[in-house]
């Protein structure tokens, strides 16, 4: 059976390497969806990942793709962005891929406020190299590096975006997928740097080491531990333990990075300054 | 005491050559095919059974910078990593060497990117090779195992106080299940005996400082030194193997030579394909043709003078490397090699082969058509065509 999806990927290149049950094929799903429902030519869209389960992402769709190195697909969509800022980047990562390796350049990506759309799979896990614990792994969860649990704090991906300047923040799920494709579209039609996390599971990985073997196990957890904002603010300190709140989360309108940039060489030329 | 021999893959012969090393500091970040390696360790940090801080970074500069962190307080320290890990780390590669800190790493070789592929070739530690660290390369998990022990005693040497890489072949040798036999705990403990920090930032009685400004007027002096001190290494590396071998029986020198010294027609490869060799040369020994083989064991620094005499007597030669350098002459290895020998009185005709890039298979046949080429090289008395690519599609 075609879909619409099929417009959208690299046939050729199925079946994907993504374990059965990954959450990855679902967000790959909703981003084409959310694409189509925006019209956009799919020429002119750039998708970028760096290295992980997600970035193989990049080999799968029809668009203009890179797939780059660990921790650093937001640099190399900057560049793309800044060259040609008519085309539309969007960059697709990991948990362990934009919060660990690559934290600065998620910051610095929205402190700039440039123009690309940042949807971060999380899966709370480094599924790729084997399960080690990531920047997103909750406290106490298990990992292959912290067989007794972890007792690092994880971040906040939505409060980290809010603070360092992005202009779309929003959390979404692979369980809810409607919301999900909804909250993605939004992001992609954002002028400036907007962020869509992802929860997603990893059974293999994420679940096998957290009592979550089978990919029922997983959807299941993420759909129960799933809050809405609404619900979320009548919740105690203690209900809000393992939780995690989604929807969106700031949504303003800020001069986007490559805006401003051009906006200097036209100020510049009218200052008398030839080239 | 009867021999204990023990089934595992080379990630886990290195982790437990480090479990009983048991350092004070280990900073690593997971990559693919290291990632075993450092898992099972933290097994053992998880479960108490060494004092190792065990520190899990957000990168492999991280990683790197935390061993350069803890090895100036005067710890001992280690950590491992593979491909775009190590040319990620490279900034304070460099920087450990510089500044004299015994860090032992263990690499995991694998191609680098573009594009991205997980598989062995040497790119990566080949790139590191003037960083000043000393490279010790590995045949299977054995040596791996071995080497990670000595690596210890060489790096932590007095005269030379310089880090050492280990290296062994990703997912051949790293994942690979081979025979390994342990050396006793007491006596690993005894071996690698207690490290005596030198110039430690802890000892706040006489304060220090570690990689200051240097400009034009002292820096070329210290980069002098620094060549003075590797070059003193070799002799290290000969006298830890003399001393490991009472202790394990296990022979470790610069370099194995495997049916060498009659041969007229030799090879010389770097860790596991030189296992695949041995099983060729006995092949054609068997058949009664003079061929061996010269695994080379350190890389840095390079030990010229005992390889010009070691292939000197040789009418043909074939050198394998598993990296390129790209608008180079030839692999580094070759260049290697080929200059060393340019001290020889006589020297052999030579030929260069690149091969196994991203973990392109080398099997027996292809080893083979390498001896029959050389056997066509020395009936012809010259080369045709220096510098080929083994096993590629063109």
């Amino acid at each position: 059976m075609k879909t619409v999806i099929n417009n959208y990927i690299r046939e050729e290149m199925f079946p994907n390497i993504w374990c059965p049950g990954c959450g990855n094929g679902i967000v790959l799903g909703a981003i084409i969806r959310a694409i189509d429902d925006l019209k956009w030519d799919k020429n002119k869209i750039a998708m970028i990942s760096g290295i992980g389960c997600s970035s193989r992402i990049t080999g799968y769709v029809d668009f203009c793709t890179m797939n780059t190195t660990h921790g650093r697909a937001l640099p190399f969509a900057t560049g793309i962005k800044m060259a040609n800022p008519n085309m539309k980047v969007v960059v697709v990562m990991g948990d362990g891929d934009c919060s660990a390796i690559g934290g600065n350049h998620f910051i610095h990506a929205a402190r700039r406020n440039i123009d690309l759309t940042a949807i971060i799979i999380n899966n709370m896990i480094y599924g790729m190299t084997g399960g080690q614990y990531s920047p997103l792994t909750p406290t106490k969860k298990f990992g292959t590096t912290a067989p007794y649990g972890n007792i690092d704090q994880s971040f906040d991906l939505v409060k980290l975006a809010k603070a360092a300047g992005a202009s779309y923040v929003a959390r979404g799920t692979v369980y809810h997928v409607r919301q999900l494709t909804s909250l993605i579209k939004k992001a992609l039609n954002k002028k400036g740097f907007s962020v869509v996390e992802i929860i997603s599971d990893c059974p293999i990985s994420y679940g096998k080491m957290n009592k979550m073997r089978t990919v029922v196990d997983m959807l299941k957890w993420i759909k129960d531990m799933s809050v809405s904002k609404k619900a979320w603010e009548d919740l105690s300190p203690e209900e809000k333990k393992e939780k995690f709140v989604i929807g969106e989360f700031l949504d303003i309108d800020r001069p986007d990075y490559t805006e401003l940039y051009s906006k200097v060489m036209e100020e510049a030329q009218k200052m008398g300054v030839s080239r | 005491m009867s021999k204990k021999i023990t089934a595992l893959t080379g990630n886990e012969a290195v982790a437990y050559a480090i479990k009983q090393i048991n350092p004070d500091v280990m900073a690593a970040y997971p990559i693919t095919p290291q990632t075993a390696l450092v898992q099972k360790f933290s097994e053992y940090v998880a479960d108490g059974l060494v004092d190792t801080e065990f520190i899990t970074v957000e990168s492999e500069h991280s990683a790197m910078s935390a061993c350069v962190g803890a090895a100036a307080a005067g710890g001992r320290v280690m950590t491992a990593t593979s491909a775009n890990g190590l040319a990620l780390m490279f900034e304070i590669v460099y920087i450990a060497a510089s500044n004299r800190l015994p860090i032992v790493m263990s690499v995991v070789n694998r191609a680098l990117s573009a594009p991205i592929n997980i598989h062995c070739d040497h790119s990566d530690t080949m790139g590191a090779r003037d960083s000043g660290w000393i490279q010790l390369y590995s045949e299977n998990a054995q040596e791996a195992y071995d080497n990670t022990i000595q690596a210890i005693r060489i790096a932590e040497h007095m005269e030379v106080r310089l880090p050492v890489m280990v290296m062994q072949d990703g997912f051949i040798t790293s994942h690979g299940i081979d025979c390994v036999e342990f050396i006793d705990d007491e006596k690993v403990t005894k071996f690698i005996g207690k490290y005596q920090p030198r110039y430690p930032l802890l000892d706040v009685n006489h304060p220090v400082t570690y990689g200051p400004l240097d400009l034009y007027d002292y820096y070329f002096e210290h980069k002098r030194q620094q060549a003075e001190a590797i070059k003193k290494s070799q002799k290290v590396v000969v006298e830890v193997g003399n001393e490991f071998k009472q202790i394990s029986g296990r022979e470790y020198g610069l370099f194995e030579e495997y049916h060498l010294s009659d041969a007229e027609r030799a090879i010389v490869a770097l860790s596991s394909t030189a296992g695949t060799a041995k099983q060729v040369v006995d092949e054609l020994r068997a058949k009664g043709e003079k061929v061996g083989l010269l695994k080379l064991r350190l890389f840095r620094p390079f030990p010229y003078q005992e390889i010009i005499q070691a292939l000197s007597h040789l009418k043909a030669i074939a050198i394998l490397d598993r990296s390129d350098s790209f608008g180079g002459f030839g692999g580094p290895l070759f260049t290697e090699i080929r200059s060393a020998l340019l001290e020889s009185e006589k020297i052999p005709q030579n030929v260069n082969y690149i091969y196994g890039l991203g973990g392109r298979d080398i099997n027996q046949v292809d080893i083979t058509s390498i001896y029959a080429d050389l056997e066509n090289i020395v009936k012809k008395g010259k080369v045709e065509e220096r510098i080929k690519y083994l096993g590629v599609r063109e």
